[in-house]
């Protein structure tokens, strides 16, 4: 019964928030207005959105967030030195197979936007299958270590969270 | 407003043009759209950020209140910047596939991209960089 009226209660939780932020001002009417479209729009879109992923550790979610916020900080004067410092003729670009061992759409959408906004590269592809995700990079001298680096850093505190 | 308040939004505000400039720079320096798909989606959220950044500590010190606009447009930035770059990227890879050589995806199955639009994938097992009968017609 819960299910059928709150189908992505966390999705309920955050557009109830980002209403209020909206709005900038917290009045009983706009919680009320809030919480009305909180319970619409995941009823309206629950059918593209079968089944929720479980969260079971938000400390791990609050460490990732943090490491992507930093790694996108240290990504964005890296890519300026190599735009502005670089001749193109000196840029390495280089297309990566990164195979995915996370398997849940939630998880692989999140890898692929974390790999799009850090260090020089950006997610192109996925296999037909969702097993592999192309990603090309702007400098990389050593494909294999953006790989690795992808998969050590970024997938395994996914599956740690998703999965 | 104090100095060490305008220091710091000026700091920010500079911040953010540097970024900004540095991303148009590379829309116009970097030789193949492939590369040039980096600079907007890096470059710019940082420039962008220091802007709504700058905002953010305005409202604090002018207004005297914490303005929650600006979160929600970095929030709303975060979750489209990838989505199109990845978008642009799938397009540009479909109308010049001939132009790449892209790797082997290592499952048996071709990029999405090259794949059939009805799903099925059993019979593509041939290597997603020979031309197929999309771009032969072309």
């Amino acid at each position: 019964m819960m299910r059928r009226i709150l189908p992505h209660p966390y999705l309920t939780i955050l557009l109830v928030a980002v209403w209020t932020m909206l709005v900038n001002k917290i009045t009983p009417g706009n919680l009320l207005l809030g919480g009305a479209l909180g319970i619409v729009i995941p009823l309206l879109t629950a059918p593209y959105w079968p089944d929720a992923p479980q969260i079971r550790n938000w400390k791990k979610i609050t460490e990732y967030c943090l490491l992507v916020v930093w790694d996108i900080c240290v990504a964005n004067v890296v890519v300026a030195k190599q735009i502005v410092f670089m001749r193109n003729e000196d840029l390495q670009p280089a297309w990566v197979t990164v195979p995915l061992d996370l398997r849940s759409p939630e998880a692989i959408t999140v890898l692929a936007g974390t790999v799009t906004m850090t260090p020089g590269t950006v997610s192109s592809d996925l296999s037909a299958c969702g097993r592999a995700l192309l990603v090309h990079c702007l400098h990389a001298p050593d494909p294999e270590a953006t790989r690795d680096q992808i998969k050590s850093r970024y997938e395994t505190r996914l599956k740690e969270i998703f999965e | 407003m104090a100095l060490w308040q305008e220091v710091i939004v000026s700091i920010m505000l500079v911040i953010a043009g540097v970024f900004g400039l540095v991303g148009s720079i590379g829309l116009v320096k970097l030789p193949e759209p492939m590369m040039r798909l980096h600079a907007p989606t890096k470059a710019t959220t940082l420039g962008v950020g220091g802007a709504l950044l700058a905002s953010m500590f305005n409202a604090l010190f002018v207004l005297g209140r914490f303005s929650f606009h600006e979160l929600l447009i970095s929030i709303f930035l975060f979750l489209t910047a990838p989505i199109t770059a990845h978008f642009i990227a799938k397009a540009h890879l479909h109308r010049h596939r001939a132009d790449y050589l892209l790797p082997a995806t290592g499952t048996g199955m071709p990029w999405a991209e090259a794949a059939p639009p009805d799903g099925s994938s059993a019979a593509q097992t041939e290597p997603v960089t020979e031309p197929t009968s999309t771009s032969a017609r072309r």
